[in-house]
């Protein structure tokens, strides 16, 4: 339908639209933008028995999370019309020709799209490789986000909006993660 | 110092509603800047594996001109929000509570231990969370492996959390 608005927008159109969140939440409820804490809501609202949860789950998931929850529910609906009204872009052809040509010799072998298919899909999924980077990547990411007190929204975004600097710590431990994992752990898991 | 005060529960005992962004039509607000945010993130390309691969090589700009400048716009605005000091369209103050250094004997345990674990992930799942949320509504079905995962990954901290350094 909006098919000319199809991606990759620059990074100057799409950086300053995504900062606009940080006045937006602010002045909306005035309480600071962050994707993960809501990781933290959904587990406190699991139907478990209480004695099951650690403290750190106990407390009323509904009048610190509702808004938030919401929020994110919001940001999986943003997907959809991304996917309806105007396509995917295929960022494995729009990345640049080191990449491909790096991600190649590691083995990848489809481009199309945001995810390589190889990796990222149902009928991949019990691969080794594909265990090791979904569930846990996935894993390192609820986990480190919550001992961190914040993912690349709360620190990298709105921490660093707001000058702290135990947000520019966490920032630099996620460029070392990912440099670690990049040149260390990638090239053993995908051989 | 305390350790963790930002993320100690909020109000006790108080009905979800009683919270003014709680109420419908903020809910509503919030689901839209939701959904403007996660189609930024499709079309930007943020939510690509391919992108994260990318930036984690240093061989585009792209997603550092989009962190960059999302920072910039956040900088300046949370600068303005502070001088006026307005009032929320909740009708309350806006809060901006800083993050506490932490009382481990590792100076800023949590920030630079989380961090780069939470890096870790973020190169291997290609995702950090808003693009989790995004790329499962795109149509990326297995992504709910990694959300479960990731839940999975916030449980085993709340377990482990007293024996952690902060």
């Amino acid at each position: 339908m909006l098919e000319t608005l199809l991606g990759p927008w620059p990074w100057y159109v799409a950086g300053p639209l995504i900062g606009l969140v940080v006045p937006l939440f602010l002045l909306l409820g005035g309480r600071a933008f962050g994707v993960s804490s809501n990781l933290r809501h959904m587990c406190a609202a699991a139907p478990t028995p209480r004695r099951w949860k650690p403290e750190f789950l106990r407390y009323d998931w509904k009048s610190s999370g509702i808004w938030n929850l919401t929020f994110v529910l919001g940001v999986a609906l943003g997907g959809f019309l991304a996917l309806t009204l105007i396509g995917i872009p295929d960022a494995g052809q729009s990345v640049s020709e080191a990449t491909r040509a790096d991600l190649r010799a590691l083995g990848i072998q489809d481009f199309s799209g945001l995810l390589p298919d190889d990796l990222f899909s149902w009928g991949a999924l019990l691969s080794p490789a594909s265990l090791i980077l979904i569930v846990g990547g996935g894993f390192l990411v609820g986990f480190g986000a919550r001992y961190a007190g914040g993912c690349t929204s709360g620190h990298a975004i709105s921490g660093i909006s707001n000058l702290q600097l135990p947000s520019l710590v966490a920032v630099l431990g996620f460029f070392a993660g990912g440099l670690l994992v990049t040149f260390g752990l990638l090239p053993l898991i995908l051989s | 110092m305390k350790t963790t005060t930002q993320e100690a529960p909020t109000p006790t005992g108080a009905e979800a509603g009683q919270v003014p962004a709680n109420r419908p039509l903020f809910l509503l607000a919030y689901l839209l800047i939701g959904a403007y945010l996660g189609l930024i993130f499709v079309q930007s390309e943020v939510v690509s594996w391919f992108r994260i691969q990318e930036m984690f090589r240093f061989q585009s700009f792209h997603m550092y001109g989009i962190i960059g400048s999302a920072v910039l716009v956040g900088v300046v605005s949370v600068q303005i929000i502070k001088r006026l000091n307005p009032r929320t369209l909740t009708g309350e103050r806006v809060q901006l509570s800083p993050k506490e250094w932490g009382d481990s004997r590792i100076p800023a345990a949590r920030y630079w231990i989380g961090g780069t674990l939470f890096g870790m992930g973020w190169a291997l799942l290609g995702a950090c969370p808003g693009p989790i949320f995004a790329l499962l509504g795109s149509g990326i079905t297995v992504m709910v492996v990694a959300l479960v995962a990731a839940l999975a990954g916030t449980w085993a901290y709340a377990a482990l959390r007293p024996y952690l350094p902060h």
